[in-house]
């Protein structure tokens, strides 16, 4: 047989069917001096969409602080490296699965967990800890419930037979989200410093070796299809959505781990994106050496596959590495006994050309470097984003202060994510020390006695959305405060920035914005970005989603037993708001109090002061790691109100706290301003704890007690605990059974 | 007590449960890889959860035919105790080491929480580090736990004492029958529940409900 499908036509039709567009194309004939055949064309589409290529981002990504004294490995490898002492370090990176998700949620969210945790575990690291920020639409879109079951579903039949324990996540419903969802994968492994693996590859004439599952010819296009919109013809992109295998990933996983610790891995790359391309080209672009694919050694499971599909299927669970030639035979070894595929597909070479052979034929040969690094790159144009009006001081909708908590207790947006977490081992491994629901999950160092790490995922989008700036600081604002209130020390984070279509302005803008937040928040709180994904062109029929950049941070505690958790931890104590303005709540623009118990989305955002967010952290975390706080709770959506309702739930206490005298109550617990922190302590604290703060310049009043079995807010009536629990624990299940949206 | 862990692929607490038996006993059990040709000569043999063959045809289903279980219930014959945990539990239901079914779980999802376990027989090796009818934390996490069998059978698991743990306090979470979470053989030497004792052993786990389960059991013939 003959190579038919190289003799297709390029068409001008078939480029753009490709995702590229013409002034792209033209660079690809003037850099290889000739037409592509197509199979290249194909290699091209793949390593030069968005997706593989952060074309539209790359120019502000650069900007991002992403080194420190912790840092070993920042953005560009398979994950992010950080030191976290006694020769271990912590790998972790955050991607997302978005359109698959839509498209196939059981499948697509299932794969977005088994690539994020191949990306960690590619690097020598074994998987500890997973988390996923999920956004779906409106509870009562028709497609809503649909979504959130499939998603959730996929990620736990993936996780949980992986068995990798998820510790924390976000789940959050906005209209805005009704044609497009967000599905945003975070995982972290162990490794030991000196035990890292790279993609990298080195020396020439080197086998380059196949492993783990077949090739087929499932998500055939899936990176190109994830840098494009969403039509009405959605259904028909169905095929593109990959099928996972979670019981070959734990076999990859436990097989590469034995590899590596032979030493006979040179160069570690899995397929993801653009699979045997994108892993190809990235090794040996890196290393500055050629590649020389043999596609007739490449494992397939069906017959009469072509180049195009082999070069582009994104099959699951196969990785590709460049070995130590002596060391082939044991390395087979390792795979056959683990059932997986074993295959030398090619060699390393010196001329830093990417040859790909099939059937005898040479179906590609392009220049190496280019392919991978000389996709375009745009400075596209944006506008600067337009703010919405603050409120007016006096523009304070009013309702009954219990009434109002009570609501949002069993809203939607604040009501437990029991129903998802439920469905996700929490606990596998046996080091899960705070499990979902809390600030962070947190778990200990296996083999360590006292060391512990925290794991939140954050971000705002309805604030991003009115502030991208704002909104962009304060998601990494919000993540190194969540680490901070269980005694964490914030180390480093990855950032999912999930947009619309770059090429509008307006949205181009929010993302120049929300990046320049992102970077002044990482500098000031030493929480350099180590690695990321970008995810554009998040839009239905030319509506985009709300800007949604979200944040993955890890922090480190040096001793697990001076944690804190967010449940009260007994009667009779003291309540501070740390880090409280004067009045203690102002900011009740953008709140969840306007949108969800009023219907409106206005006013401005919260802003974030940074040197307050330091200087109060900094102040709770030696609180909590000396003993003085019992319990710590971060105030975010909701304020006071839904923060002091969450501590009693988790405890079961009660709790009354004055209020301001001459403020409107509703502002006061309701408002949404940023960098405060509940903390309770013991009463014979109290003046040693108000002196040290008052010297830091820290507000920090104490303004109520812990007790009894009601929550009693200022002069409103007062809540049951047990009553907002079951308004609390309620809204999901009964959402789910199809009941009140 | 000398103890081995066996390990079929796709299985992912093996490592809890090893980590559990060393902790516990002070020794470490002996990991025996499925295809290995000899099970060494041990007091207990553990078989622990997760997803052998990815649950592919029936959980356990495809781990209970591999060869090393036909040596399994050779030892169980001869009185050797076996312990099956989750996947494990399904595994001996699978090679006819237990009776009965794990059928899906009746909310037809996964669930992994904290449920309180009531001791059912507290007269056995397994179950002799708790009293009779104690009842105590553990946590689950599976989503094909949901025990069944003919009436016959369980008249007759009720009337030999084979009912080991019992889901206690309205805390079912899979819609065993009877609220059946562990079952023993006639002859009291095989042990299976879906629960995850391992994962309750110690401070940092919250807890250590779980501990007795393996003190009672490693302590006896230590």
């Amino acid at each position: 047989m003959t190579s038919y499908q190289n003799n297709i036509a390029i068409t001008p039709q078939l480029v753009a069917d490709h995702g590229l567009k013409p002034d792209e194309f033209d660079k690809i004939v003037a850099l290889i001096g000739r037409q592509p055949t197509y199979t290249e064309l194909g290699i091209f589409s793949a390593m030069w969409n968005e997706h593989c290529s952060y074309k539209s981002s790359k120019k502000w990504l650069k900007t991002l602080p992403t080194s420190g004294p912790r840092v070993i490995q920042g953005p560009g490898e398979n994950a992010g490296v950080v030191d976290i002492g006694d020769g271990q370090a912590i790998v972790f990176k955050m991607e997302s699965h978005n359109h698959p998700s839509f498209i196939e949620p059981y499948q697509g969210a299932g794969t977005g967990m088994g690539g994020i945790l191949r990306d960690v575990f590619t690097m020598g690291a074994r998987p500890v800890a997973a988390m996923n920020a999920l956004r779906f639409g409106a509870p009562g879109h028709e497609k809503t419930r649909h979504l959130v079951s499939g998603v959730v579903a996929g990620i736990g039949g993936y996780g949980n037979a992986f068995g990798v324990p998820t510790v924390g996540g976000e789940v959050e419903f906005d209209e805005r989200y009704n044609g497009n969802i967000l599905v945003n994968a975070f995982a972290a492994g162990l490794a030991d410093t000196d035990k890292i693996f790279y993609s990298k590859a080195e020396g020439v004439g080197l086998p380059v070796v196949y492993l783990g599952a077949k090739t087929g010819r499932d998500g055939v296009g899936g990176a190109t299809m994830a840098s494009a919109e969403f039509g009405d013809d959605i259904e028909e992109k169905r095929p593109t959505v990959q099928v996972g295998d979670p019981f070959t990933e734990k076999r990859l996983l436990e097989a590469c781990l034995e590899l590596m610790a032979t030493g006979a891995v040179i160069a570690i790359q899995d397929m993801g994106a653009a699979g045997l391309t994108c892993s190809a080209v990235e090794m040996g672009a890196k290393g500055d050496l050629g590649i020389e694919l043999d596609l007739d050694k490449v494992p397939v499971r069906e017959a009469q596959m072509t180049p195009y599909e082999m070069m582009l299927s994104e099959s699951q669970e196969r990785m590709l590495m460049v070995l130590h030639p002596e060391k082939e035979a044991v390395a087979r070894a390792v795979f056959e006994k683990w059932e997986l595929d074993f295959a030398t597909v090619g060699i390393t070479t010196d001329d830093l050309r990417f040859r790909v052979k099939w059937q005898g034929e040479e179906v590609a040969n392009l220049p190496i470097k280019e392919l991978g690094d000389e996709a375009p790159e745009y400075d596209r144009p944006w506008t600067e984003p337009k703010k919405p009006v603050p409120l007016a001081a006096d523009d304070v909708p009013q309702m009954d202060v219990a009434d109002a908590l009570l609501k949002l207790m069993g809203s939607h947006h604040v009501a437990s994510r029991r129903w998802v977490y439920e469905q996700y081992d929490t606990l596998i491994q046996g080091n899960s020390l705070q499990r979902p629901g809390g600030d962070a999950g947190v778990i200990r160092v296996e083999g360590h006695a006292s060391k512990g790490l925290a794991f939140s995922s954050d971000v705002t989008p309805r604030y991003c959305e009115a502030d991208p700036y704002e909104g962009g600081k304060q998601a990494v604002a919000e993540c190194w405060r969540n680490l901070t209130a269980t005694g964490a020390e914030p180390l480093a984070a990855t950032d999912n920035l999930n947009f619309g279509n770059p090429e509008r302005p307006e949205i181009m803008g929010q993302l120049v914005h929300a990046i320049k937040g992102i970077g002044e928040a990482c500098l000031a709180l030493d929480f350099p970005i180590v690695s990321g994904n970008v995810s554009l062109y998040n839009e239905t029929n030319g509506r985009g989603i709300l800007p949604t950049p979200t944040i993955g941070g890890v922090g480190l505690l040096p001793d697990w037993e001076q944690m804190a958790r967010i449940g009260f931890a007994g009667p009779s104590e003291c309540i501070l708001l740390v880090g409280a303005p004067p009045s203690w709540g102002t900011h009740l623009g953008q709140s969840i109090y306007l949108r969800d118990l009023h219907g409106r989305r206005d006013g401005a955002a919260p802003p974030v002061d940074l040197a307050h967010e330091r200087r109060v952290g900094d102040f709770v975390r030696r609180l909590i790691r000396s003993g003085v706080a019992t319990s710590c709770h971060d105030v975010s959506d909701g304020g006071i109100a839904v923060a002091l309702a969450e501590m009693a739930i988790a405890s079961g206490i009660g709790a009354s706290v004055n209020q301001v005298d001459d403020q409107d109550p509703i502002v006061t617990f309701f408002g949404e301003d940023q960098g405060r922190y509940l903390v309770t302590i013991r009463e014979a604290d109290l003046d040693t704890l108000l002196a040290e703060a008052g010297a830091l310049g820290i507000y920090a009043p104490w303004f109520g007690n812990t007790g009894g079995d009601t929550l009693q807010l200022g002069a409103a009536r007062p809540l049951a605990v047990a009553a907002l629990k079951a308004a609390h624990e309620g809204w999901f299940p009964s959402y789910m059974d199809g009941e009140a949206a | 007590m000398k103890s081995a862990v066996i390990v079929f692929p796709g299985l992912n607490r093996d490592r809890d449960m090893i980590a559990a038996l060393t902790k516990v006993s002070g020794t470490a059990p002996v990991s025996v890889w499925h295809q290995d040709a000899d099970l060494p000569d041990v007091d207990l043999i553990v078989i622990p959860g997760g997803f052998s063959y990815g649950d592919y045809l029936r959980c356990g289903a495809i781990a209970a035919r591999s060869p090393i279980m036909d040596k399994v219930r050779e030892r169980a014959a001869k009185g050797v105790k076996v312990l099956g945990v989750c996947n494990g539990f399904q595994i001996l239901i699978e090679a006819g080491l237990l009776p009965g079914a794990l059928m899906r779980n009746m909310s037809l999802k996964f669930v992994c929480r904290e449920v309180k376990l009531e001791v059912a027989n507290a007269a056995t090796a397994f179950t002799r580090g708790y009293t009779q009818g104690q009842v105590f934390r553990c946590p689950v996490a599976h989503h094909d736990g949901n025990y069944f069998a003919d009436a016959e059978t369980i008249a007759r698991l009720e009337g030999n004492g084979q009912v080991a743990f019992r889901y206690a306090e309205g805390t079912n979470p899979n819609g065993s029958i009877n609220d059946i979470a562990g079952i023993f053989n006639e002859q009291k030497n095989v042990l299976g529940l879906m629960p995850h004792p391992e994962n309750l052993i110690e401070a940092a786990h919250g807890g250590d409900d779980g501990r007795a389960l393996f003190s009672g059991l490693l302590g006896q013939a230590a």
